[in-house]
């Protein structure tokens, strides 16, 4: 009788493609993700190892948090791309208040300092109205600086001994920081799917003087999307530092692209409000893959950059492609 | 009908840098009253009616709401006092469904489990009174799950509508509501807004159709330059007089080149 309600298979009022966002995309990357594994393990049964597994969950994790972040960013119509380098002034900043203060403070230290350069890129973006482009990279290159300044361009080791726990523990046979990426991925999928803030965010997203026009204030939620970023990338420091045993300025050098990059090869587009951290996720699952397969079937770290780029720019034409279809 | 006006706008002034958009308009509406508000391009139309939503900071005049002065400092304040426009771009989130914009900066919330401390989306209860108001407004729409990008001109028109009176507007002001639709659509639309004066809503519509202006409004307001100009009853009026105070202000040496080009 109602014809509101519609019978269109793509489009079920409740179905779990609605409320995840979990397109065809989705699916298609759950096959590359399949078909990468026979491949891998095919090349080399150590692929398929439990130790090596483990391996990989160990390395992405970190990678896994950044990229949450960046996803909420990108989704707000942003990108960040001083993320890397803020790693490393976090890095070397809160390993010397741990050496001060001790384990609970250094890493509270680190959240919090997080929070608080997320926070001024985003005033600097929301407030002063600088392009995301401008504001993060004067970011990368300050927080380059600091830390240089602050480390003097040396490791820092004398950590606390437990600290260690946070890269290299396991929880029932489950790499800490993999538990942790894991849990920042279910936390920001459930705030970009269920709560009023993701709604808000997917709104900018997709037409900010529309959000606008709905008494939805734009300037809080960005700052807001740029702290919680700011937080994450606190997080995978704390995690990244631990790991290496050691702080230094350069630990999250390149992070800033490789999480655009799973970001865009999930499916997330730039500055559309499309996309989610699902698809992330399965980007994130695809860089993984796709870098430890080329180490255990020793390919050289410099291929593996150019065969990146070469799937980043492939990703984007089509999701292109697809949109001048539709 | 009431004897105090519902809104009234007092010598408005407004300029973007040099371009004085607004230089004296002025219009008040009372409730259950349709206003045709036309004027040639660039006239500050739409710059005067983002002035009353809060989008624009006058720069002098006087804005009242049932007799009382108000400031509306962005659209959300506007918004909670009844006021809704359906902007020229039309203003909806193209990734968002039908649903999510309905309700969008007004979302409805429940507490999972009885938690106190967390909200979430109520999509089902957003769901079920999104499709009570599309089938009260008679508006057909294949799923309200579809996203907005999927949806015809004339559908998008359909979603802005319903979105602008779900939530009891005292006002609805349309921006060129019917300029990209085609003539069965129109239609819908004036159906809509006789609706709407039934109810008791005022409505004041922007459009270059001065058809579509006789066929709803009670009341036609010019606007020339940022200022208002004329002001007639519908009845007593015609299109020719209406199109002359559209153009009046032309110099003709202006006109001249601007048709000699
Ligand atoms: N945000 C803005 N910044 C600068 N100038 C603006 C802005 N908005 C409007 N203007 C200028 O103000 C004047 C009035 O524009 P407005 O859009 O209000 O006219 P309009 O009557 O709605 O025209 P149309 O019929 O073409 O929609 C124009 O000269 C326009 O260029
Ligand atoms: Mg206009």
């Amino acid at each position: 009788m109602s014809q509101n309600t519609d019978t269109a298979p793509d489009a079920s009022p409740n179905g779990i493609m609605s409320k995840f966002r979990f397109d065809m995309n989705g699916l298609g990357m759950v096959f590359i993700i399949i078909a990468l594994c026979i491949v891998f393990s095919w090349l080399n049964p150590n692929f398929y190892s439990g130790t090596n597994l483990r391996n990989v969950a160990r390395q992405t994790a970190i990678l896994g948090i950044v990229a949450c972040g960046q996803t909420v960013v990108i989704l707000s119509g942003g990108f960040d791309l001083s993320a890397g380098m803020v790693i490393g002034l976090i890095s070397v900043s809160s390993s010397l208040i741990m050496i001060d203060h001790g384990l609970v403070i250094g890493c509270l230290s680190a959240i919090g300092i997080g929070l608080a350069i997320g926070a001024f890129n985003g005033i600097m973006i929301a407030k002063a109205g600088l392009p995301a482009f401008i504001a993060t990279l004067a970011m990368y290159s300050a927080a380059r600086g600091l830390a240089l300044i602050i480390s003097g361009g040396l490791p820092i080791t004398d950590m606390p001994f437990e600290f260690g726990w946070i890269g290299a523990g396991q929880i029932l046979t489950m790499p800490v920081p993999a538990l942790i990426s894991l849990l920042v991925f279910l936390l920001c999928s459930f705030l970009m799917v269920k709560t009023r803030f993701g709604r808000h965010v997917y709104a900018i997203g997709g037409n900010q003087d529309s959000a606008l026009f709905s008494g939805i204030n734009v300037d809080r939620v960005k700052i807001l999307v740029w702290s919680l970023h700011g937080g994450l990338v606190g997080l995978a420091a704390l995690v990244l530092t631990s790991r290496a045993v050691s702080a230094h300025a350069t630990l999250g050098e390149g992070m800033e692209l490789e999480s655009i990059a799973a970001t865009v090869i999930g499916g997330t587009a730039l500055g559309r409000g499309r996309g989610s951290i699902l698809n992330t996720f399965l980007g994130v699952v695809v860089m993984a893959i796709l870098t430890n397969g080329l180490n255990l079937i020793n390919v050289s770290s410099y291929y593996q950059m150019v065969a990146i780029g070469i799937i980043i720019a492939t990703a984007v034409y089509v999701d292109q492609f697809k949109r001048v279809k539709s | 009908m009431s004897n105090h006006p519902l809104i009234e706008l007092i010598d408005i002034h407004k300029a973007f840098g040099p371009v004085q958009a607004l230089s004296g308009a002025s219009l008040s509406i009372m409730p259950g009253e349709v206003i045709g508000l036309v004027g040639d391009n660039a006239a500050g139309k739409s710059t005067f009616m983002k002035v009353l939503t809060g989008v624009h900071q006058p720069d002098s005049g006087e804005i009242k709401v049932n007799g009382e002065r108000v400031t509306f400092r962005d659209p959300g304040e506007s918004r909670r006092t009844g006021i809704e426009m359906i902007y020229q771009n039309l203003a909806l989130a193209p990734n968002l469904d039908v649903v999510a914009n309905v309700f969008l900066g007004r979302e409805l919330l429940r507490h999972p489990l009885s938690l106190p401390f967390i909200s979430v989306l109520d999509e089902n209860l957003m769901e079920q009174k999104t499709i009570e108001l599309l089938q009260r407004l008679k508006i057909n729409v294949k799923s309200v799950r579809l996203l907005v990008e999927k949806m015809s001109g004339g559908q998008q028109q359909a979603v802005a509508i319903a979105r602008s009176v779900a939530f009891e507007a005292k006002l609805v002001i349309m921006d060129e509501p019917t300029a990209a639709l085609a003539v069965k659509e129109v239609g819908k639309v004036l159906d809509i807004i006789n609706n709407l004066r039934a109810d008791g809503v005022s409505v004041i519509i922007i459009s270059h159709r001065l058809q579509d202006i006789f066929n709803v409004a009670d009341r036609i307001i010019v606007l020339q330059t940022g200022k208002t100009i004329a002001t007639r009853r519908t009845k007593e009026t015609t299109m020719d007089e209406i199109v002359k105070f559209i153009v009046g202000g032309v110099q003709p040496e202006l006109s001249q080149i601007a048709s000699g080009r």
